[in-house]
């Protein structure tokens, strides 16, 4: 019930609606619950509505733990 | 009686259209040769071995991107009779229409039935054409019987997996399940995910001179290849363990997936066959099949392992890419209506 | 890089970290979507028997009154009337079959993916009325009450909306009020946490003193809530900690929470298998009564009893397990479901019976 699948908005459209990438799917999605949304930010899509954007910053400090934990030192894109 | 009417959920292909088989059709009529409640009917006439199959279909959309309710017509019955060992001879064609359907569309779809028959040389030989009021039937439904003549050698049946077995899933998994799902919510996903319908014949006839050590063969259609495999353990009394790092999925069909909730192992699939093979001769049966461009993404997907057949136990699990271990059970009703 | 939280490699690690873990823990599930994406990921295989997963009330489906659902089967019967309703909803037994079975019966139902479908509905056939069955948590509820507030400035006059939302926080409460608790720590709902902020759930900390982590819903997620709540029990730190900080902040989606704000008021709600719990519930405010599918018709529907031996209630309390109904695997089953933890997909005795090795009652792993 809490389904929520993480995309990449490549259009804002009007009627508070943008174009969200999933893996190469793209589907409109219905944005009135985020402010300030732009082209390029990540969201988090639940049943045809984004819910909230991904904050980088905290998803590359997450990343670079789980890199200390397998003890390699690629740089996280 | 257990239930008093019939549901949706029974023509789904899981556990509950079994039930309704089990509790209606065969006390009805039930012999020897249905019981055995393969995909074709295994018939002997004169000194020749010839199958029989039949199957209906109310797909929703009618045209989705990839084919049409033609092409499955004929692509469906063909495939049960090319996993069954039999070459396909003739098609018989029955039409149920409502009154209003548009000429254009009858035409594209006889057109697209001409067209697949074509490519495996079979012959639409017979058909029947009824039309009912508005309302009384949903656009179209086809029903096409068809007769394949048994190849030399070839001994498919669903209780013949054996220990040791490999298992192969002739390309990528839940193609056209999610082709319709979009099509039918008409969803405006980008790039067009496409249905995967075609004959799967041209596998069938590159793995001929195998046929001793290919066990069995099935179309994965409803229900998915889940399905099939639960039902092949089943009927073979044999434990499965597929692995979730060797499945073929497409990466849109992985998202959409994740965007319905669905799992793509229960999802159907047109034009795959998942084999059980001798495993002394995996790698030359998988060879022969990359070899056509029908199978060009196929690979071995789990294996019949040797512990006891319990009917308290699933027979299918799966190992995770954690290395970890899970049941994959036979659902009950699969969750997309009408797709095919 | 989202998919690194997906990486087996990296769930491998952390499922070494937590098998080092010597002590015995019970964690609750509060919700349904991870239950069955810690079965699905093959995490509960991995853990070690001392550590001791329980599901917890977050399905909505389960926890939805029967009564509420008969409510809905009677409005789908309703002349010129569509009900648009979820697909795990459509499967619950109410007085007299289950919403898919009166389809059967001649009502008029559609299965939703989301409740903007049924906006277009609306929108595209005055003549019909549109009535949405309006469940779930804190993740869905903005939708709804998006939808709502457009159909407000469309000025769409055949929308209604049968409202049976919970709320999770109030439900917590609930849980860690009563007698026998004996939950050592809770694994926290991502999605709803997305919506609400990680503050929240500060009364964890300042009135229960229990450690929670929020998680997300990867492998990887699951995996390291699951570490650090350990780490947590083990130090006997009563703290709320953010495993999914990359979409969850301390505050939570504020234009969200407005938008509930604006077309809901909160109520005491009655949760199936828990009894009532104030302040647990949502109803329409005034400015938008007028979508109230409540008002269409004049109910009158006598309580419905659960069925005798159906261990639901204290299945979703985290105090038994599915095995443990005597109901379990022998009459109710996915086909024939008896209570609603069986029904919903989500629900902790379907994810049993699906994925767990230990399947009917006396049954030995393989």
């Amino acid at each position: 019930m809490c389904l929520a699948i993480p995309g990449k908005v490549v259009e804002l459209l009007k009627d508070r609606q943008a174009i969200v990438d999933f893996m190469g799917v793209k589907k409109t999605v219905a944005v009135d619950l985020i402010d300030n949304l732009k082209k390029g930010d990540y969201v988090i899509v639940h049943a045809g509505f984004a819910i909230n954007k991904l904050d980088r910053r905290q998803a590359r400090e997450a990343i670079k733990e789980f890199e200390t934990l397998l003890g390699d030192d690629k740089p996280v894109r | 009686m257990k239930h008093e009417n019939v549901t949706l959920s029974m023509g789904a292909g899981g556990k509950l259209s079994a039930e309704l088989v089990e509790e209606v059709f065969l006390p009805a009529y039930g012999n020897k040769i249905c019981n055995t409640l393969d995909d074709a009917a295994e018939l002997t006439i004169g000194k020749s071995s010839i199958a029989f199959t039949t199957d209906s279909f109310t797909v929703k959309p009618i045209f989705f991107p990839g084919g049409d309710i033609g092409t499955l017509a004929i692509c469906g019955t063909a495939n049960d009779l090319a996993v069954k060992g039999a070459r396909p001879v003739a098609i018989s064609v029955g039409f149920i229409i409502e009154d209003g359907f548009p000429m254009v569309n009858l035409k594209k779809i006889a057109a697209s039935m001409q067209k697949a028959a074509a490519s495996i040389g079979v012959k639409i030989v017979t058909g029947d054409t009824k039309v009912v009021g508005k309302k009384e039937a949903d656009g179209i439904f086809i029903n096409t019987s068809g007769i394949g003549a048994t190849m030399p050698g070839m001994c498919i049946s669903c209780t013949r997996a054996k220990c040791g077995d490999d298992i192969i899933i002739t390309g990528t998994i839940a193609d056209h399940g999610i082709a319709i799902l979009n099509a039918r919510q008409n969803l405006d996903f980008e790039p067009v995910i496409e249905s995967d319908v075609a004959p799967v014949l041209p596998i069938v006839e590159a793995i001929a001179d195998y046929g001793k050590y290919i066990h069995v063969m099935r179309d994965p259609t409803r229900g998915g290849i889940a399905s099939v495999i639960n039902e092949i353990a089943k009927a073979s009394r044999v434990n499965v363990r597929l692995y979730e790092n060797r499945l073929p999925v497409k990466k849109s069909v992985i998202s959409c997936c994740n965007l319905f909730g669905l799992d793509p192992l229960y999802v159907p699939n047109e034009g795959k066959i998942v084999l059980f093979v001798d495993h002394r001769k995996t790698e030359d049966i998988l060879e022969k099949i990359k070899s056509v461009p029908e199978g060009e993404n196929a690979t071995v997907i789990g294996k019949v392992l040797d512990t006891a057949f319990s009917q308290e136990i699933p027979p299918v699990h799966i190992e995770t890419a954690l290395g970890t271990r899970r049941f994959v059970p036979l659902l009950d009703s699969e969750p997309l209506p009408r797709i095919c | 890089m989202i998919n690194r939280f997906a990486d087996p490699a990296i769930g491998k690690r952390i499922l070494e970290e937590i098998r080092r873990f010597g002590g015995r823990a019970t964690i609750m599930e509060v919700c349904g979507t991870h239950t069955v994406a810690i079965f699905r990921a093959g995490i509960r295989d991995g853990l070690p028997e001392t550590v001791n997963l329980v599901s917890g009330p977050g399905c909505p489906v389960c926890v939805t009154p029967v009564e509420t659902v008969e409510k809905a089967v009677r409005l789908s019967f309703r002349k010129n009337t569509t009900l648009f309703c979820f697909g795990d909803m459509m499967r619950v037994p109410a007085a007299n079959g289950t919403i898919e079975s009166a389809i059967s019966r001649g009502a008029s139902v559609r299965m939703m993916y989301s409740p903007m479908e049924a906006l277009e509905h609306a929108r595209e056939n005055p003549q019909v009325d549109t009535i949405l069955f309006g469940i779930g948590f804190e993740t869905t509820i903005p939708l709804f009450a998006s939808v709502l507030m457009r159909a407000q400035e469309e000025d769409i006059r055949n929308l209604y909306l049968l409202c049976a939302f919970k709320l999770i926080p109030p439900a917590l409460h609930a849980l860690l009020s009563s007698e026998d608790a004996e939950i050592d720590g809770f694994m926290l709902p991502g999605h709803v946490s997305t919506i609400i902020g990680e503050d929240a759930y500060r009364f964890l900390e300042t009135r229960y003193r229990v450690p929670a982590v929020i998680t997300g819903f990867e492998p990887v997620d699951i995996l390291k809530g699951i570490a650090m709540l350990i780490q947590l029990i083990e130090k006997g730190i009563p703290e709320v900690r953010n495993e999914y900080s990359r979409f969850v902040s301390k505050q939570g989606n504020p234009k969200a929470q407005e938008t509930i704000h604006a077309v809901f008021t909160e109520c005491d709600a009655s949760w199936r298998g828990l009894g009532t719990i104030p302040a647990s519930g949502l109803a329409l405010k005034n400015g938008f009564s007028r979508f109230d599918a409540e008002a269409l018709v004049d109910f009158d529907i006598p309580a419905i009893p659960e069925r005798p031996g159906c261990l639901c209630g204290e299945v979703i309390k985290g105090k038994k397990k599915p095995i443990d109904c005597k109901l379990y695997g022998t009459v109710c089953t996915p086909s024939r479901p008896i209570g609603p933890c069986m029904v919903s997909s989500e629900g902790t005795c379907a994810a049993f019976y699906k994925y767990a090795f230990v399947k009917k009652r006396g049954n030995h792993e393989t």
